[in-house]
């Protein structure tokens, strides 16, 4: 487990800083995409200790944060149905509903499990024949094989009280969405290292040479962070858009080929509502045809879904980068990670939740 | 007396489980809901309550409903008595008596029953304290997890040692007993079959010699606290509250068991707010520190104690703030709630 400390190594990263000092000459703009990179960048604080004008932009990364409040609603509506066993990543329990979140729920006596792999809501279908299970599945490329394997292996068992709620993203199409709005002011990127992990980086290839927006496939360690801005500013001080890779101990140009395979298998592409940015064409997977069986929208009729937003939340805003959670007027007071009005107060990826956790205040929200 | 709903904003009308994880919702719970029950409290919470009208004796009652009852490091038999023997050690005092009370669910295998039994048994002649008194209930299937067991403790402290959670002082160091993150990963990894219960055991034990080891250095020693349900974050974050001081922490240094750190890393949870039942917090007085960290090094299980921070006097009273691996400050929040419930 050597990696722990080879990547979170003090002294290396204060040399990354300096480096990074004596590189950049202008305040560039470079967004994370992922979550999980926004996570360390604000824990750790290496935002804030960035040479003076540059900034980091948080991206749209975080899997619960663009779920579609309608799929959180669909998930509760099913939760609520007797001999239903609704099962999730821990994250989605505390989003916010339109009325109630499944934490709530599941005190008032609704059967809501917190699984760590889609395989175990297989085995809890396979061990429970006389009830519904259901895995609400969301997330990007990252989880999407581990997604379709469970599909695959409740195939193979022939299993019919297993189902999914699929809301699944892809980070390509929000890429292009963001560079195609002429107010972005985004320069380059740090790709998602675990999204390319398994989808490789051909398809930022074209991004990058359209766009002329550097991308470096990005680690998530701190040290991997600061590698990884410190490509990007190269590239940006030297004219280059290229796509470069900085997590190559896990990160190969094809991605992992055989996790792709099961994917198209299962699923296929389709347009997709991402919560507080909007519908994105061909951003989505759903089950492809031969698996219908075990979509849970198909299997659960829950009526006519009514989902309204917070009017107060500016989650879309925050999640394009657009604004700090600190300019959000809820932020801290009615809204905070006990009372969320919105995804992003709520997952540890969310931007709202990390600026939380990390105590920042309008006063002190280096961006 | 007319008890009148003291949360008219709490829209939540069920208790959920996060109201019992020690974190900001189990502070909600006994702010807005158990201490006006009872008139309100007359200080702040502590590990232990001095019993009225006996000035050296301390008192603390703690159950213990873990799931599953054994795991690698322990049981729920011998947590039992770890936990209130270090309840009552956090106010200086040495445990006396024990009393254990029994809730059974009906159909827990006898073996099973005995297995815990004789293990708490065994704590308690470790620890050196008699079990004086008892209770026993059996309940139907399904209306109480397999067992459940409540102990209570009584103590006596040490001459001058007399700590506090309310007695933290600008300028005084914080020490670490030992490692952090062990318990919690521990029992979370059994209950849910994750694969790191091969690496890691609970550090479930006692620490009332440890805090004997301090005995010496009586008023210099000011606060004591094991940092249990909500981790070290929870426990500096009390102490900054009830001593209205700013504590700041030196991530590098804070002790991580490397499988404590991976199981984290893979399971989205902080290190900081994981819980432990066998190292505790320390803050002494500067002029005290070196001497009080060699004592803790005496013994076995305050071996690996470090320094990890200090009382500072340049951040808001009741902030906990840490010093990044970057060099960077951020702020250590109160865990809000359940990350992981039911692990002591």
């Amino acid at each position: 487990m050597k990696y722990l400390d080879e990547y979170r190594d003090p002294v290396l990263a204060r040399r990354l800083l300096d480096e990074l000092r004596q590189t950049a000459t202008r305040p560039w703009r470079i967004m994370e995409v992922c979550g999980g990179q926004t996570h360390t960048l604000v824990r750790q604080g290496i935002d804030e200790l960035l040479p003076a004008g540059m900034r980091m932009i948080h991206g749209p990364g975080c899997p619960v944060c663009v779920t579609p409040l309608e799929t959180l609603d669909r998930a509760m509506a099913v939760a609520a149905r007797p001999g239903v066993i609704l099962t999730s990543f821990g994250d989605m329990l505390r989003v916010p509903g339109t009325d109630t979140d499944l934490l709530s729920l599941r005190a008032r006596g609704a059967d809501v499990r917190v699984v760590y792999a889609p395989m175990d809501a297989v085995r809890l279908a396979a061990a429970h024949p006389d009830r519904e299970v259901v895995f609400l599945a969301v997330g990007f490329e990252t989880t999407a094989p581990a997604n379709a394997m469970a599909v695959l292996h409740a195939a193979r068992l022939r299993l019919t009280n297993f189902s999914m709620i699929v809301s699944h993203v892809l980070v390509p199409p929000a890429m292009t969405a963001l560079l195609d709005d002429p107010d972005c002011e985004v320069q380059a990127f740090l790709a998602a290292g675990h999204v390319c992990a398994v989808m490789g980086w051909t398809e930022y290839e074209p991004i990058a040479a359209r766009h002329r927006v550097p991308i470096v496939v990005t680690g998530f360690e701190p040290l991997d962070l600061l590698e990884g801005i410190l490509m990007a500013v190269r590239q940006l001080e030297s004219g280059r858009y290229e796509v470069e890779n900085q997590y190559v101990r896990a990160v190969r140009r094809t991605g992992n080929t055989d996790a792709q395979d099961a994917v198209r298998r299962v699923f296929r592409v389709t347009d997709r509502a991402w919560r507080g940015i909007g519908a994105l064409p061909d951003s989505g997977l759903e089950l492809a045809e031969g698996y219908r069986e075990f979509d849970a929208a198909r299997r659960f009729d829950v009526g006519g879904l009514c989902p309204v937003e917070d009017p107060e939340c500016i989650a879309g805003a925050i999640l394009t980068g657009a604004r700090l959670p600190t300019d959000c007027a809820a932020y801290g007071t009615r809204c905070t990670p006990r009372h969320p009005l919105g995804a992003p107060m709520v997952s540890s990826e969310g931007t709202c939740a990390a600026f939380h956790a990390a105590g920042r205040t309008p006063a002190r929200s280096t961006p | 007396m007319s008890i009148q709903c003291p949360t008219p904003h709490e829209e939540d009308a069920v208790v959920l489980l996060g109201h019992g994880a020690g974190g900001r919702l189990t502070a909600e719970l006994l702010d807005h809901l158990v201490l006006p029950a009872f008139g309100g409290s007359a200080g702040p919470l502590e590990d232990a309550a001095l019993l009225p009208g006996y000035r050296e004796l301390v008192v603390s009652t703690d159950s213990f409903v873990v799931s599953p009852i054994f795991f690698p490091g322990g049981d729920i038999g011998s947590l039992a008595v770890h936990g209130t023997v270090n309840d009552l050690a956090m106010r200086g005092a040495w445990p006396h008596a024990l009393s254990v009370s029994l809730i059974v669910e009906e159909g827990l295998p006898l073996a099973d029953l005995r297995c815990v039994l004789t293990s708490l048994g065994k704590a308690a002649q470790d620890v050196g304290v008699p079990v004086i008194t008892g209770d026993t209930k059996v309940v139907g299937r399904g209306a109480a997890d397999r067992l459940f067991i409540n102990t209570t403790g009584i103590g006596q402290r040490h001459g001058r040692l007399h700590p506090s959670a309310a007695l933290a002082r600008p300028g005084d160091a914080v020490l670490l007993s030992g490692p952090i993150g062990l318990h919690g990963t521990t029992v979370l990894s059994t209950r849910e079959g994750l694969g790191f219960e091969g690496d890691i055991a609970s550090d479930s034990r006692p620490l009332h010699k440890l805090v004997r080891a301090l005995a010496p250095l009586g008023e210099s020693v000011h606060v004591l606290r094991d940092p249990t349900r909500g981790g070290l974050a929870a426990a500096l974050n009390e102490i900054a509250r009830d001593s209205s001081v700013a504590v700041e922490i030196e991530e590098g240094v804070v002790p991580v068991p490397k499988a404590v750190a991976s199981a984290c890393d893979l399971l989205g949870l902080d290190p900081l707010v994981v819980a432990n039942e066998g190292c505790m917090v320390a803050f002494v007085a500067p002029s005290a520190a070196e001497e009080a960290l060699a004592h803790l090094r005496s013994l076995p299980e305050g071996a690996q104690a470090v320094r990890i921070g200090e009382v500072v006097e340049h951040n808001p009273r009741g902030r906990v703030t840490l010093r990044t691996l970057v060099g960077a400050r951020r702020i250590v929040d109160m865990p809000l709630g359940e990350q992981l419930p039911r692990i002591c």
